[in-house]
């Protein structure tokens, strides 16, 4: 611990900070599971609409991600573009 | 030349590298050729070459289409039916740049398996598509509403302005960045698979990593892109 500069404090803080940013990923894991449970559930009911169903379940899945993707890019810019140091 | 994912160096393996420097500056900065750059170059040709051997076959098409006819046919209209299910009796004005950018992020997600990184996981890629979206956007809502478009900013209330306009701007962000994340997540993973695991576990394993990443979440991505750029457009027709 000698040679402990605040060039290091930073980095060290900035690999913490990579890992609070990814809780960010709980969000979309919950409403994911969410809308695949209602999508299951809308197929026991009407198995015939099966396609449209799944369809339109991927569809707001992948845009209910983007949230947790926000927080891998800024996960990603503080471990490897190192804004800050 | 770096192109080709060697599994040598860890955190090396999915970044964008330079491979070639130009002998200029621009803007004081350098300017290199990338990996990127390079990719998409070879998707475009590979889309060229294929647009005219599909032209070729349907100058004189069959009656009855085989092979390759039946698969465009069926490609055609499955676009058709997806741009028809947003834009309705609209379709057909725009059908061109939606299938345009279809086939090509397609083909850029696609081409994890050709050992290529994936165009589309370059920030400066999916902005540019994103703004090409954001450009049709402002350009139909002012030929189609003229004042109202802006006006239109101060409603409900005139407090809301900042609120709209963030909105307004927020799109073509949002949707960029939602395919350049989730493509550069794919990268990631399989950079750091090939670089930390032995030879003997990249034989055949990365096939299912492959599959999702690139595949699935490739394909799922595009179709998403596509749908967002008709649900607004379709807002400002």
């Amino acid at each position: 611990m000698t040679n402990f500069t605040g060039h290091d404090f930073i980095w060290g803080c900035s690999a913490i900070g990579a890992g609070l940013a990814l809780i960010a990923g709980i969000g979309p894991g919950v409403g994911q599971g969410i809308a695949a449970g209602y999508g299951a559930s809308a197929v026991g009911r009407n198995p015939g609409a099966k396609s449209d169903i799944t369809s339109t379940m991927l569809l707001g899945q992948a845009v209910a991600e983007t949230t947790g993707l926000y927080g891998l890019v800024v996960a990603i810019i503080l471990m490897f573009v190192k804004p800050f140091g | 030349m770096g192109l080709f994912l060697t599994g040598n160096e860890l955190a090396e393996s999915f970044m964008i590298k330079g491979v070639y420097k130009l002998p200029f500056q621009f803007l004081g900065g350098d300017v290199w050729i990338t990996t990127t750059a390079i990719s998409s170059w070879i998707i475009t040709i590979m889309i060229l070459a294929f647009g005219i051997i599909v032209g070729n076959k349907f100058k004189n098409a069959d009656e009855i289409p085989t092979g390759l006819q039946n698969f465009i046919e069926m490609a055609v209209e499955a676009l058709n039916g997806m741009a028809d299910s947003i834009l309705g009796e609209n379709r057909n004005r725009f059908i061109n740049y939606i299938g345009t950018l279809f086939i090509f992020i397609l083909t850029c997600n696609l081409s994890g398996f050709m050992g290529m990184r994936a165009p589309t996981a370059d920030y400066g890629v999916t902005f540019c598509l994103g703004f090409f979206t954001f450009a049709i956007v402002q350009f139909q809502g002012i030929k189609n509403h003229g004042a109202g478009h802006f006006t239109g900013l101060f409603q409900p209330l005139p407090v809301l302005f900042p609120i709209n306009l963030i909105g307004e701007f927020a799109n073509p962000i949002s949707i960029s960045l939602r395919l350049f994340a989730n493509l550069l997540s794919g990268v990631i993973m399989l950079g750091l698979w090939y670089g930390m695991t032995p030879l003997l576990a990249q034989i055949a394993v990365p096939s299912f990593l492959h599959a999702y990443l690139d595949l699935f979440s490739g394909a799922i991505q595009t179709y998403v892109f596509c749908m967002l750029t008709m649900v607004y457009v379709n807002d400002k027709l």
